[in-house]
């Protein structure tokens, strides 16, 4: 079979070049221009696909997003992409698709079995058959109900295409380029405005390019071609195709993808598949047009029966014949259309109109053409399996409840035409409340709630005269507003065909004893019966009938099922549609794809990488990495075969022995300046500031304003107005937020400023008992005696040349120091550290030896001060004035935080000296208590101690004031560990800080 | 995504700015007198009106300015931004 349904003549396809392509494994030929519907469809191919539920066989039904059955699965580079619709698929060669939810075969589906046991899954069947008996859930509902859930199958492969995003600002977005979009996009342009025009199909236009109309004596094609390439040439219009608009979020958030890839056979270098915009627009402008509502009858959903406007449309624009011996049922003028495009392509259809004996232009136009018309005739039941054969019709009696007489016609295709539903989507989305329109049955946009104006067939506008009219007037007005400008335009004359009025016939009735499967929804398989059965048990809201029966679900939003769902409510409940309402429309409008929404932002580009300056030299020695927020830090440096807990301990012994360096560069720094900083620090940390003398440091604390502690640090004074803060690596944004709160806020009459420094300064730490010898000789000039540089001090000097600041303070509960360079000394700091320490045996050390150090000094660290303790809880209530105000001082005072056996930070070591206690372990007093075991605290930090060589942790315990010397379990139900601890202090080595001061 | 005008550098979008809560709250003073209810009030208790209500706001990618923001918290609105000694 080779295009033996394509037309000789027409069509905006280049017949030129012609393009093979592959559909379930088979090989065909089509055109450039094609989709992968109009190629396939010119081979003859309407059996794409099997229904959600019952597997029934589907066609094509539309020719773009208002597509339901053709989801199809693409192979794309290497990737198998599910549920792209193939009205929306360009053709290139080598594509290849395959259809979806069938097994073994699309011809042979074992899964249509459901179609024949339809009576057993009525609306509703899975909440009424999985409920019960409750064990089954897990072992067989949820795989069976996994297995048939989803049309296609996502892949498993890493996705290797590229996808971008791109933030652009307008004074007008113009949403499709229809006839609507065009005029008010040109209005707007000519008045200067900056434009962004567009549309979803790679061709501009929209109906223009399949209506009978001239404007200005040009055709539709001819003249939309002319307004695109103006604006094209325009510098203050963007104009896209292939570009959907499928958000609309607060403030005119317009969030749109383009498809920059997949129509191209050969992508150039780094150019992306696809492109996701968020554009702010001062105005949008939505001519987003309508899409065709189908009649309902019986078996409506069989392959062969398409949308009216979709038939012409693959003849006009693909040159492709969906049947050669059509019906066209119809209860408007559309129909008519597409039956004329169909006579002048030399195939005879015959119309039935709903309604009686109807005159109009196009009806005399189809009689002169000799085409044959029956009136007061609907189509009852399509038959044929997996593609229309015949179709039973029938004389409508008065009331259009039942038939006169009904007789059985040869066909090979239906197409119906139930009139037109404005795309209201987007309008929707904006916080727009639609309002009924009688005269077209279908919701249109109401107020405005933001900046938006829905233009053309979107508003309900279905004449080009008026569309044109109100879109180039709305398209000067609103850019005027912006611009200042108004350039007149001339409205052009066009010559169009005036339509009759419509019928209001949505459904065939069923005649006496036929139950034949009338589908509304084909993506969810809902059936007018479904509905029925929903509002038979109960279900009056139409939120619920949707949730109830999936009516509107998926990807389809209801495109083509809305609003005839609505009317059938309508109907039972003998209600109209405006009392029954609409669901709600949500974004996205049409299906995205996740790697668009993701964009750049994955693997190590998901978050930024911080590195310090010394990175590159823990990388060369065999640094093992910990993400610190977004930091790199070392966790240790690995020698030889050691593991984690060997390196760990090797580091940390060599700190207690000899001395060891730490890149301390992540910590938070924060520079205070100004003639009120003492005041500040006074207010923000809950010891005194004031009398802190220049060149001096002060460990402090602060509190949250509900006396929780926020973070802790040392702050060193500089010089008489400056200020040198740290704070955690984790808490540094915070605090500088917080600070920043105080100052502009709550304090402003405060003459402080704050700016964050943490990447200014490079720093390191050298901590141990030879820290001084090393520094001394880092130093030479400077006296760094312990009379000279004591705990707590604070000295300049000059290191090789380098500025550095020398702060003496301790982590680690060692002798040490801090080193402060400028960050672009950083590594030349280190590399002397390291060349010139040699001699004292110094060794780096991560961040599992600085735990180690500071949890058996009992130093509390994030998972002590995490959101949840006092400063009394962590031992630092001597910190804590009791003479000045500070933030959060008043909630100390809580009768819950002075309570008798408050919570307080103890050590614990295991009974047996040699099981490490997990992290996160709950203390009980009886392991084997009746649950729930009364908790009576938690182990924040464990480490093995190099100082006693074995394990010590830190814990939050109730009452920790009096239970040391008390034993207690242990128990951590993840690690399945129950370990019996004693408890003692939270200082296990060098309780009285004795070494910090030597 | 809201589009917020900073008082300081005119609009940007809300990716900029982190959310800083009810803008109406004013710190008791330091070394006031004030009992626990009055004390609770000012640490926990938050209105949460539906409509106009007046944010605080950071500009925390940008100049790093605390402002203020009168927004409806139903149709997200925004009437007026404005510093905070205004």
């Amino acid at each position: 079979m080779s295009q033996n349904f394509r037309l000789n003549t027409g069509g905006l396809i280049n017949r030129d070049k012609p393009i093979e392509f592959k559909f379930n494994g088979k090989k065909y030929i089509g055109y450039e221009g094609d989709t992968l519907a109009s190629a396939l469809l010119a081979n003859g191919i309407h059996l794409i696909g099997r229904s959600f539920k019952y597997h029934r066989p589907r066609g094509f039904f539309g020719a773009g997003v208002d597509e339901p059955n053709a989801k199809m699965q693409v192979e794309i580079n290497g990737c198998s992409e599910p549920n792209i619709n193939a009205t929306e698929i360009e053709l290139v060669n080598g594509l290849s698709a395959s259809s979806q939810n069938c097994w073994p075969s699309v011809n042979f589906d074992i899964g249509a079995i459901n179609n024949f046991l339809n009576r057993f899954f009525p609306a509703g069947f899975y909440y009424k058959t999985f409920m019960w008996p409750k064990s089954f859930w897990y072992r067989v509902y949820e795989p069976f109900i996994r297995k048939a859930a989803g049309l296609g199958i996502a892949s498993l492969e890493k996705d290797k295409e590229r996808y971008e995003h791109k933030y652009e600002y307008c004074d007008l977005l113009v949403t499709g380029s229809g006839p609507a979009g065009l005029a008010s996009a040109y209005a707007a342009a000519k008045n200067g405005a900056k434009v962004i025009l567009a549309e979803d199909k790679p061709r501009y236009g929209g109906t223009l390019l399949t209506d009978d109309v001239t404007i200005d004596n040009l055709s539709g094609k001819d003249w939309s071609e002319k307004i695109i390439s103006e604006l094209k040439e325009m510098p203050n219009v963007i104009v896209k195709n292939r570009s959907q608009v499928f958000g609309y979020y607060d403030h005119n958030m317009m969030v749109m993808f383009e498809r920059t890839g997949d129509h191209l056979e050969k992508k150039p270098k780094y150019t992306p598949r696809q492109r996701l915009w968020y554009i702010r627009a001062k105005e949008v402008l939505l001519s987003t047009g309508s899409i065709e509502r189908p009649i309902v009858f019986g078996n409506n959903d069989t392959p062969g029966v398409f949308l009216s406007a979709a038939a012409k449309e693959y003849m006009k624009v693909y040159g492709v014949l969906i049947g050669k011996k059509p019906i066209i049922f119809t209860n408007n003028d559309s129909g008519y259309e597409t039956a004329i495009e169909f006579k002048k392509n030399g195939v005879n259809p015959i119309v039935l109109d709903t309604r009686e004996d109807q005159k109009s232009e196009l009806i005399n136009e189809a009689k002169d053409l000799d085409i044959k018309i029956k009136f007061s005739y609907a189509v009852i039941v399509a038959h044929g399996y997996k593609k229309v054969k015949s179709a039973t019709i029938g004389k409508l009696d008065k009331d259009k409840i039942d038939f006169e007489n009904t007789e059985q016609i040869d066909c090979d295709s239906i197409c119906v035409s139930g009139f037109w539903t404005p795309t209201v989507h987007l309008a929707s989305q904006s916080g727009n409340k639609l309002k009924f329109n009688d005269s077209i049955d279908a919701f249109v946009p109401d107020k405005s709630k933001q900046n938006e104006h829905s233009l053309g067939a979107a508003n309900g506008t279905f004449t080009l005269q008026d569309t044109l009219k109100n879109s180039f007037n709305t398209g000067s007005e609103v850019s005027k507003s912006i611009t200042k400008k108004d350039e007149k335009i001339q409205i052009p004359n066009t010559n169009e065909r005036k339509y009759s009025a419509h019928d209001k016939f949505w459904c065939s009735p069923l005649p006496k004893g036929k139950n034949y499967k009338r589908f509304v929804d084909f993506q969810n398989d809902v059936a007018v019966s479904d509905i029925e059965v929903a509002l038979r048990e109960g279900y009056r809201s139409i939120e619920h009938v949707k949730r109830y029966t999936t009516l509107g679900m998926a990807t389809d939003q209801g495109r083509t099922s809305n609003l005839n769902g609505l009317q059938l409510v309508a109907n039972v409940e003998k209600k109209i549609v405006p009392q029954v309402g609409h669901t709600t429309f949500r974004p996205p409008f049409t299906p995205v794809t996740i790697g668009t929404i993701v964009g750049r932002e994955i693997g190590k580009e998901y978050m930024p990488t911080r590195k310090t300056p010394m990175h590159h030299w823990h990388e060369k020695n065999n640094a093992v990495w910990v993400d610190a927020g977004a930091w790199k830090r070392p966790r240790y440096y690995k020698r030889g075969n050691e593991n984690l807990f060997e390196a760990s301990k090797r580091e940390a012994k060599n700190v207690r022995d000899h001395v060891g360096v730490c890149d301390v560069t992540t910590l938070g720094k924060i520079d205070i300046k100004g003639p009120d900083a003492a005041e500040f620090l006074n207010r923000v940390y809950t010891n005194a500031w004031l009398k802190l003398p220049v060149g001096k440091a002060r460990y402090g604390v602060m509190l949250r304003e509900d006396g929780i502690v926020m973070d802790d640090g040392t702050t060193t004074r500089i010089s008489e107005n400056h200020y040198h803060m740290t704070t955690t690596t984790a808490q540094a944004a915070n605090v500088l937020s917080h600070l920043e709160y105080y100052l502009q806020i709550v304090w402003p009459e405060l003459n402080v400023n704050v700016v964050s420094t943490t990447e200014q300064w490079a720093g390191a730490a050298i901590a141990g008992p030879k820290s001084r010898d090393l520094l001394a000789k880092l130093f030479p000039k400077i006296d760094v005696s312990n009379e000279a540089l004591p705990f707590m001090g604070y000295v300049e000097g000059d290191l090789f040349g380098v500025k550095a600041r020398i702060f003496r303070i301790s982590f680690s509960g060692e002798l040490a120091y801090e080193i402060n360079v400028e960050s672009d000394f950083g590594l030349f700091m280190w590399e002397k550290i390291i060349e010139i320490g040699e001699e004292f045996n110094v060794q780096p050390y991560g961040t599992e030896a600085l735990s180690t150090l500071r949890i058996e000094m009992g130093h509390v660290a994030g998972p002590e001060l995490d959101g949840r303790t006092i400063p009394y809880d962590v031992s630092l209530e001597g910190l804590v004035s009791k003479k000045k105000d500070f933030i959060g001082k008043r909630s100390l005072a809580k009768e819950a935080f002075n309570k008798a056996d408050r919570q307080k930070i103890v050590g614990l070591v295991p009974l047996d000296r040699k099981s490490s206690i997990p992290e996160g372990s709950h203390l009980v007093e009886n392991k084997n208590a009746k649950l729930p075991n009364p908790k009576l605290g938690h182990v924040s930090s464990s480490c093995w101690s190099v100082e006693n060589n074995n394990p010590f942790s830190l814990a939050i315990l109730k009452d920790g004031k009096n239970m040391i010397g008390k034993k207690l379990f242990a128990v951590s139900p993840l690690k399945n560990t129950s370990i019996e601890v004693e408890v003692m202090s939270s200082h296990y080595v060098d309780h009285e800080g004795k070494r910090v001061r030597s | 995504m809201l589009n917020i005008k900073c008082p300081y550098c005119g609009d940007r979008s809300q990716k900029e700015f982190a959310y800083g809560g009810d803008g109406t709250i004013t710190r008791p003073k330091l070394n006031q007198e004030i009992s626990d209810e009055e004390w609770d009030n000012f640490v926990y208790l938050r209105k949460s009106p539906r409509g106009k209500h007046i944010e605080l706001w950071h500009h925390i990618a940008g100049c790093r300015q605390w402002f203020k923001v009168e927004r409806d918290t139903t149709t997200h609105e925004i009437f007026r931004t404005f510093k905070p000694e205004e």
